[in-house]
């Protein structure tokens, strides 16, 4: 009853969920070959940024519409003719039903 | 006749009934108490909760049953209101009921210091009513009457906060699209009535002949639910209304727009059957057709998904953000609906000459896909919408930009949020990896592109709630309001829904044999459909 | 060709209430031409009841000559077109109850500047 069959093959979540705790194991396992012998609050532990200087975590938290910039500004000739589709209108809505219902009554009727 | 075996055959009628009754019943009793209505009403909604179990387990056990208003028996010719319940129609009473009772939860707290609430909860019964009769009945009148009070009672909640501008807006863009989508159903349906005399769909399924009238009147019904179903390029309603209204009304309306998509299901697979599942010569000539609009659904679906999802990056308002999200996901529906329309081919013999018309395996796998993928998306998307409507109860902002760190102080949203991610998104082991991987497999065999945009469509599903989830729940804690601990309540109406998710995604062949390959089957099957009615009834 | 009249009015209602929709920009204009919509949809399924030379079909106190039920019209639109009428009235009575509110927030009633909610 858990695994269920698509035309060309097999989803079990089972398997899936022990290959998830066997990959944790072995993350697990690696992580405690590491050095335990560190000095907490020195240079040891510090973040490096390139030489710049890190502020607190009050000024360095980057706001959730400038978290994907390089992905908007790249598609921003595709964002500037979305932008010009969602205008908020009103009337527009029905506009664009009206066009869907003669695209269909073409394809529908017509042929 | 024991009590249980009347009540099962009366519950049809009670399913749609009790509600209804409650709607009107909760403004008397609302004025004992100022807690009465909230109990009250999910008195009602439990009541109606218990006769649907009844039901299903009848219904999954003896087939179709049929409930005539203002006789005993069925008598033809059918001149009656006929409720006619099947698989698919228990599949959707049982997605809308679970959601208005976890909106009702939720509403316990959320709703708590709102003024006007005898109206709040008439209208959400009346929503719930509405609902149910679209789902039940078996006569297309009928079911606009239905449509048109779910329209109505649905504007009206979304406009529920009357003192913020943009609440009524996206009240009146709702009841303008959803005014206008009913009154083009009508005339479909005055097309209909006026070449057959009948309106009932068995009756219609059964004499219907493919003229030039029905073909306009087929479109003209395809569009106008799609419409308000939100396809795109008619989904524009879609963000303003679900993003302004309370966060228990957004759930109520999830599932009223599931419910005018399970309207499509029915007319293309009960009311025209016999030229969408039938496999006859004769259809020969309509096969061209059948394609082209297959492929047309198909084209606006994918336009849906990429469009969905490339506007949901951008959005800094989290309920707009998640309603885009939606708009993804009723593309994914349709895609399955296009790729069955599109998957039938033509047998030759070596003469050349036509022998058979026959559907693709995956043609029938595509619409498994959907249909599940129909149930996965209520309770992923109700889910996340009950995260933002926590998150605006208890810090008092919308936008994005000015929430952060909140993982510290509600430990139990942060929970919830990451499960609703993990299935919207289609990461395995939740439910909605289940409904996806069926539908990429199935839309890859029509066409590869098909499966490689409903796949990328996924992950930049990903993308979008990971971005919520840095910037919402992350970080150092920089709310100025007093952040403390959600209600309980909410957490309760969050867990049943997350339940039902992992169990789901734990268990999915168990729920694809029980429950979305009998509503298939009830679906393709449409001369069973028209026999229950014709052939006798119950 | 004269019963031909009814439907091509119907057509005429219906193409007038979508301009009306799709290119007025004063919400109460919008609103007319979805009342228009609809009165174009109720005549239509009045129409389609029409029986040359029948009478309004009620059963008892029928006229000498009338046959039951060859020469009615039938009752079966009209019930439908009365359902249609009410739900028309509940419909209306919302929009015009949100103009109202709407202009009391934006103090405008042109469509094309009530657009907080956009992109």
């Amino acid at each position: 009853m858990f695994t269920f069959e698509t035309g060309s093959g097999f989803w079990n979540p089972l398997v899936w969920i022990i290959i998830f705790v066997v990959a944790f194991l072995i993350g697990y396992i690696l992580r405690s070959f590491g050095k335990r012998s560190y000095k907490e609050g020195t240079e040891q532990t510090k973040s490096f940024l390139s030489g710049n200087e890190e502020y607190d975590k009050e000024h360095m938290q980057i706001k959730s519409s400038n978290l994907y910039w390089g992905f908007t500004e790249s598609f921003s000739w595709l964002y500037s003719i979305l932008k010009k589709l969602h205008t908020g209108n009103a009337s527009d809505y029905i506009v664009w039903f009206v066009v869907v219902l003669g695209l269909f009554l073409l394809a529908g009727v017509m042929l | 006749m024991s009590i249980l075996d009347t009540f099962v055959a009366h519950a049809p009628a009670l399913i749609v009934a009790i509600p209804l009754l409650g709607a009107f019943l909760v403004q008397l009793v609302g004025r004992l108490h100022e807690k009465a209505k909230v109990v009250f009403a999910l008195l009602t909604i439990l009541l109606t909760n218990c006769f649907l179990y009844l039901l299903t387990y009848d219904v999954f056990t003896n087939g179709i049953r049929t409930y005539i208003f203002g006789n005993a028996d069925l008598t033809l010719p059918v001149v009656r209101i006929l409720f006619e319940v099947d698989a698919m129609s228990i599949y959707m009473a049982l997605i809308s009921t679970t959601l208005i009772l976890v909106a009702f939860i939720f509403s316990w707290v959320y709703m708590k210091d709102n003024t006007g609430l005898d109206k709040f909860y008439t209208l959400m019964l009346l929503l719930t009513a509405g609902m149910l009769g679209m789902v039940f009945t078996g006569d297309i009148f009928n079911f606009f009457v239905f449509l048109e009070i779910t329209g109505i009672s649905s504007a009206a909640l979304v406009a529920f906060w009357v003192h913020k501008a943009e609440a009524v807006e996206a009240g009146f863009k709702y009841i303008l699209i959803s005014a206008i989508g009913a009154l083009f159903v009508l005339f479909a349906i005055a097309l209909l009535y006026g070449q057959y005399d009948a309106l009932n769909i068995a009756v219609l399924a059964q004499s219907i002949q493919f003229t030039f009238l029905d073909k306009i009147a087929l479109v003209i019904l395809l569009v106008s639910l799609a419409m308000k179903a939100g396809l795109f390029p008619m989904h524009m309603w879609l963000p303003d209304s679900y993003s302004r209204a309370p966060a228990p009304v957004t759930i109520g309306l999830v599932a009223a727009t599931l419910a005018s998509f399970y309207g499509v299901l029915r007319v293309i697979f009960s009311l025209y059957g016999g030229i969408y599942s039938g496999t006859d010569l004769a259809l020969l000539s309509t096969l061209t057709s059948t394609k082209f609009m297959g492929s047309l659904l198909i084209g606006l679906a994918l336009l849906a998904i990429l469009v969905g999802v490339i506007m949901a990056l951008r959005q800094t308002d989290l309920k707009r953000l998640i309603a885009f999200a939606a708009v993804a996901e009723i593309g994914y529906m349709f895609l399955g609906i296009g790729t069955w329309m599109a998957a039938k081919t033509v047998h030759v013999d070596p003469d050349g000459i036509a022998t058979a018309i026959s559907i693709l395996p995956y043609g029938n796998l595509a619409l498994q896909g959907g249909i599940f993928h129909l149930f996965n998306d209520a309770f992923d998307i109700g889910l996340l919408f009950l995260v933002a409507g926590v998150i605006f109860f208890v810090t008092k902002e919308r936008s994005l930009d000015n929430l952060s760190g909140l993982a510290r102080h509600m430990k139990a949203t942060t929970i919830f949020f990451i499960i609703g991610l993990c299935a919207v998104a289609g990461l395995p082991p939740l439910n909605g990896f289940a409904s996806k991987l069926l539908l990429y497999e199935s839309t890859f065999q029509l066409n590869p592109i098909l499966g490689i945009v409903a796949i990328v469509g996924s992950i930049l599903l990903l993308a979008v709630f990971v971005k919520v989830f840095y910037a919402a729940f992350m970080g150092p804690d920089l709310i100025k309001t007093n952040v403390h601990k959600e209600p309980r309540s909410m957490i309760i109406a969050m867990g049943i829904l997350a339940a039902v998710i992992i169990i789901i995604g734990l268990f999915p062949d168990l729920f694809l044999t029980h429950f979305v390959e009998p509503a298939t089957d009830a679906l393709l099957n449409f001369s069973s459909y028209t026999n229950a009615v014709l052939i006798g009834g119950v | 060709m004269i019963y031909n009249i009814p439907y091509l009015v119907v057509v005429g209602l219906i193409l007038i209430g979508l301009f009306a929709v799709m290119f007025k920009r004063n919400l109460i204009k919008i609103v007319i031409g979805v009342t228009l919509i609809e009165s174009g949809v109720n005549l239509f399924l009045i129409t389609l009841g029409f029986r040359k030379d029948g009478v309004a079909p009620i059963f008892t106190g029928l006229p000498e000559g009338v046959n039951y039920p060859a020469d009615m019209a039938l009752p079966v639109p009209q019930a439908l077109t009365l359902t249609s009428i009410v739900i028309g009235v509940a419909v209306l009575a919302l929009m015009l109850s949100m103009i109202i509110h709407l202009y009391r927030h934006h103090n405008t009633l042109d469509v094309s500047k009530i657009r907080r909610l956009k992109e």
